[in-house]
């Protein structure tokens, strides 16, 4: 079953934020649908709606994240979009 | 129609600031066809079916909880009220029984078990008997069973006999594990009302009208409406309510998702999502300081109730309009140990013991996690629990009791308890005797319900 969803990156501003993100989505084969990126005060705040084909690699890619976490000190998280469409739509 | 930007930051920011979390996913499973004339056998089957039902509870939702990005705190479980399954065994036999539930819970990796339990709101019978005096040393030798026993309704009146027996039990309980803060009574709790549905502790048992297996939710979420009010300074009290229940209706719509999701993964009907706002220690995750938000000073003090009354209406109201079945306790726990702002209330000497009761006619569930001076007496423990079963009869709602004598220690300390029952300040009893009243047992009458004045 493919579901989309959300990810989510915050931190301060810095090279390479989305080549990063995206190279694990890439590697994990999750095809990007919509991208939105502000800075608010220094902090560099990008939404991604993702297709996510296979469940199964949640595990490797949640443990990918959290390296690149690790390594540019941002907070990354993924989360299936029907928990938005359950909080945010009736 | 596409989510907003604002909307998944709003998401984003009850998770990861405002403690936004599911706090129960909890499965009932009937125990009823376990019974059997062969105590071992019972036992053996007992263990058999919750491990066969229950052993993917806890990977199932870690997976949901992964893929959903929003923590389910616990993962429980809810039985039979072993009372119904244990026929003629001995004292003995049914602490026995206690352990193997207590082996169950640490094979299926779950965090509490309930239904050590016994309904005696008109009469005992004899496994309620055993039961009920299986219950200090059972408590004291598990770490992971609850029980709870059923002393009133507004139907029945209150078994004054069964009253009694309990403040016994409380003071063994607190005896027995007095070495560990007299912690085994946080495991216990008095019911005026029960719920059959309840998925939290201590008091959550799988009801005689369910089904075979069932999953019911309960969610938390006091940080999020703190936050939430925050924003609102000087809105005035409608808009107030208006804030909290618009909250309450994101924090059910997400526990009530993930709790189908968990369901149907494990092949079991959705039961109820619980509505009540569930208070940790963490920081502002406290009931308490969302009442101070409202405009108190300090919490306990003058219009608390009132405040507590437009909150958990607010709650259920918000709650009711984002699920289909609604159930459980749902409505506002205020556990002392478990929240920071009740406890620096008693702390500071605006919270007592009595306005703790008074508030729990407008909200459930009762007097919750205090703890009291070690010597305060049997009767004394009794009385505490007539009264707010009193409150429940009446008013035709459940009230409970958990209340933790802690055995050497004296009004004023501090005790912990650790992990998610916290630590609560010591308070004291009323230094006059209701023993009279309590020796003369019976049961006091059902209430009229009508005249309601």
């Amino acid at each position: 079953m493919q579901k989309r969803a959300v990810v989510t990156v915050v931190g301060k501003d810095q090279v390479g934020i989305i080549a990063k993100v995206t190279h694990v989505l890439a590697i994990h084969n999750m095809n990007i649908h919509d991208i939105s990126q502000t800075i608010l005060q220094d902090y560099f705040t990008m939404m991604m709606l993702v297709e996510m084909a296979d469940k199964a690699h949640l595990d490797t890619l949640l443990h990918a994240f959290e390296q690149v976490e690790q390594e540019m000190n941002l907070t990354i998280s993924i989360q299936l979009e029907d928990v938005f469409q359950a909080m945010h739509r009736i | 129609m596409a989510i907003a930007y604002n909307e998944i930051q709003e998401t984003i920011r009850m998770v990861q600031m405002e403690s936004l979390d599911i706090r129960t996913v909890t499965m009932g499973i009937s125990l009823r066809n376990c019974a059997d004339s062969d105590f071992n056998k019972l036992k053996e089957n007992v263990y058999q079916k919750i491990t066969s039902y229950a052993g993917q509870l806890k990977p199932v939702a870690e997976q949901v909880e992964k893929e959903y990005g929003i923590p389910i705190v616990n993962k429980r479980i809810a039985i039979t009220p072993i009372a119904e399954i244990i026929g003629d065994a001995t004292v003995e036999q049914t602490i026995e029984l206690a352990k193997v539930l207590d082996q169950a819970a640490n094979f299926t990796g779950i965090d509490f078990i309930g239904g050590y339990s016994a309904l005696v709101h008109k009469g005992f019978t004899k496994a309620d008997l055993t039961l009920i005096n299986a219950i200090p040393e059972a408590l004291a030798t598990t770490d992971r069973v609850c029980s709870s026993v059923s002393i009133g309704t507004t139907r029945t009146g209150i078994n004054m006999d069964a009253v009694g027996k309990l403040g016994e039990i409380i003071k063994q309980t607190a005896e027995l594990t007095k070495d560990r803060n007299s912690i085994g009574c946080a495991k216990f709790v008095a019911f005026c009302n029960p719920v059959e549905d309840n998925p939290f502790m201590a008091g959550a048992f799988h009801g005689t009208g369910e089904g075979e297996v069932v999953l019911s939710v309960g969610v938390s979420g006091p940080g999020v409406v703190l936050h939430a009010l925050k924003r609102y300074p000087d809105a005035d009290l409608g808009e107030v309510a208006d804030v909290i229940k618009k909250t309450a209706f994101k924090i059910t719509r997400a526990g009530e998702l993930l709790g189908r999701v968990v369901a149907e993964r494990l092949n079991v009907p959705f039961g109820i999502m619980d509505l009540s706002l569930a208070p940790t220690n963490a920081m502002n995750d406290s009931v308490a300081e969302i009442l101070e938000e409202i405009g108190l000073e300090s919490v306990g003090t003058h219009g608390t109730i009132a405040a507590l009354a437009l909150m958990n209406d607010a709650v259920k109201k918000g709650g009711a309009m984002a699920s289909s079945y609604v159930g459980g306790l749902s409505g506002a726990f205020i556990p002392v140990s478990e929240d920071n702002g009740m406890i620096r209330g008693i702390e500071d000497g605006s919270l007592t013991l009595d306005k703790l009761e008074a508030m729990t006619c407008v909200c459930s569930v009762g007097l919750d996690m205090i703890a009291l001076s070690g010597e305060a007496s049997a009767e004394t423990l009794a009385a505490i629990i007539a009264d707010e079963a009193a409150i429940g009869m009446i008013n035709k709602k459940t009230t409970a009791v958990r209340i933790i004598p802690v055995i050497g220690r004296e009004e004023g300390e501090i005790v912990e308890f650790g992990g998610l029952l916290g630590r609560a300040p010591v308070i004291g009893v009323k230094p006059f005797s209701s023993a009279k009243m309590i020796k003369r047992g019976g049961r006091i009458p059902a209430p009229l319900q009508a005249l309601i004045n």
